[in-house]
């Protein structure tokens, strides 16, 4: 088989990828993934969309997938429902020095035309009722935030790109990347060997070992994220709330459930997927104390899935100056669902040589030469 | 009987219909119905529709009730370890 571009992973970056790539006419393109589809990082995330950040190169990609999102379903000609809903993100400030900071970071938001403001505690509690009024002390509020289900948007992607001729083959894993001379030859899956020139590394928790199929070094690692969601209920809940300080995002979904997930700070770096009680445990205290009425509501299921995280809790998407053909979709630290609009258009830029739509030489692999980073985005739970 | 008057999956109110629907569109694994339809996905789990489906799936790919894999299970519904319940207790009183 020969193919102009391989994409490793199947997940939302590589469906978003290959259907740019195949949308501005490249043919042969094809994907390998070797689970089912969104059986990655995609298809076990929160899913919800926001451009309330404290970077303004986020706040840009946020803001143009937002963009993207609200055409997509009309865009990709989805025969079924993508969900989006588009009720807001309220991100909750606990204590004075969180006050401060996102008064600041409204004002960037609103520089590049996102529609976030500051909320004082009782205009808060006029959007989201329920919250604690105890230990909220502000907040801001984003109306064109929202959330998304993951597993139908990947799908639209999907299907939208098989249309245009992509081939995919899930269930199938790529175990080797042969490269000559500085030059990429072939890839060799459970079942094929492709004649290509290019790849992408699109392989979420994986793009670590697919950087070293090909001996290209990602300063990446992934870590275990869990998540619950509950039985589902009447309408109560508009849009997701979180909170850095007390680490809690927490959303109802189109579907009535409550999603709700924290980050735990002592986690390893490594593949572990699975779910622990501590996780409940905490997830439940953390709940309940922002959001008291939650308590009343059973847990129906637990996850976990990979956050692939770089330095700077930024993704690294580009080529890199470490083989020519092979190009980066990764890092993306807990984040990647709502950048993948973007992802796909940027690396369909890059791949095909055009002048990408926003400058994103701040995203390049480059920028962890000879830098310690520890500058980072703290707006991330 | 008339496939739109079948309930396959109670929680979620899906008809064997619809998952003839899905199976056609060229989704063969638990995993893949699960996440267009949300079959498994409610308070149940796929306690009472796992069989039924991957029933419904060996006939559609003709192959042995035996290689069609169910969902995966999830917490809370597995068992506990006697001891994640030691530690979980450790610091009660
Ligand atoms: C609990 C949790 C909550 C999250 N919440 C949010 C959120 O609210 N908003 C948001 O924007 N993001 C969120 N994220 C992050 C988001 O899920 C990821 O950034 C995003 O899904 C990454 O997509 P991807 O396509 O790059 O990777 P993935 O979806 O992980 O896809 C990569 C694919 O590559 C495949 N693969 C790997 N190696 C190989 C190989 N050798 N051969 C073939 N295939 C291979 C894998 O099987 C996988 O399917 C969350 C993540 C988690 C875990």
């Amino acid at each position: 088989m020969n193919a102009n571009v391989v994409i490793i992973g199947g997940g939302i970056s590589g469906v978003a990828i290959a259907y740019n790539l195949a949308k501005k006419g490249m043919k042969d393109i094809v994907v390998f993934d070797d689970n089912y589809m969104t059986g990655g990082a995609t298809g076990r995330c929160g899913a919800g969309v926001r451009q309330q950040w404290s970077s303004k190169g986020n706040c840009i990609m946020a803001k143009m997938s937002i963009d993207f999102f609200e055409r997509a379903q009309e865009e990709l000609e989805y025969h079924r429902d993508v969900e989006f809903k588009q009720e807001g993100y309220l991100i909750v400030a606990t204590t004075d020095e969180e006050d401060e900071q996102f008064s600041k970071n409204v004002a960037l938001q609103n520089e590049v035309g996102i529609p976030s403001k500051k909320l004082t505690l009782e205009e808060a509690l006029q959007i989201v009722p329920h919250l604690n009024k105890k230990i909220v002390k502000s907040a801001t509020f984003c109306p064109t935030d929202g959330h998304l289900n993951p597993f139908l948007m990947t799908d639209a992607y999907y299907t939208a790109a098989k249309k245009l001729g992509v081939q995919f083959f899930y269930r199938e894993r790529v175990n080797e990347i042969v490269v000559k001379d500085g030059v990429i030859q072939k890839v060799i899956t459970d079942h094929h060997e492709v004649l290509t020139s290019k790849v992408v590394n699109a392989a979420g928790g994986y793009s670590y070992e697919v950087g070293q199929m090909a001996g290209v070094d990602i300063p990446v690692y992934s870590e275990n994220h869990e998540i619950l969601v509950t039985e589902p209920i009447e309408k109560i809940q508009g849009p997701m709330v979180i909170s850095f300080s007390k680490n809690i995002y927490c959303q109802q979904v189109p579907h009535g459930s409550f999603i709700m997930g924290r980050s735990n700070p002592n986690v390893e770096h490594n593949h572990d997927i699975s779910s622990s009680h501590e996780f409940l445990d905490e997830m439940a205290k953390t709940a309940v104390e922002l959001l008291p009425p939650l308590g009343q509501l059973r847990v129906i299921r637990q996850w976990g899935g990979s956050y692939n995280v770089s330095p700077d809790r930024q993704p690294i998407l580009g080529d890199t100056d470490q083989l020519e053909g092979y190009y980066l979709a990764c890092g993306f630290s807990g984040h990647g669902f709502m950048f993948a609009p973007m992802t796909g258009l940027l690396l369909s830029e890059i791949i095909l040589n055009q002048p990408p739509t926003i400058d994103m030489s701040e995203l390049h692999i480059s920028r962890f030469k000879n830098s310690t980073h520890n500058t980072y985005e703290k707006s991330v739970v | 009987m008339n496939p739109n008057n079948i309930i396959i999956c109670r929680c979620e109110d899906v008809t064997l219909q619809e998952l003839h629907d899905v199976l056609e569109e060229g989704y063969t694994t638990f995993e893949d119905v699960k996440r267009i339809l949300r079959i498994g996905m409610g308070p149940c789990q796929g306690n009472s529709c796992g069989l039924l489906v991957q029933r419904e799936i060996a006939k559609v790919l003709k192959k042995p009730l035996q290689e069609v894999q169910i969902h995966k299970t999830r917490p809370l519904i597995t068992g506990v370890k006697l001891q994640s319940i030691v530690e979980a207790t450790k610091n009660e009183r």
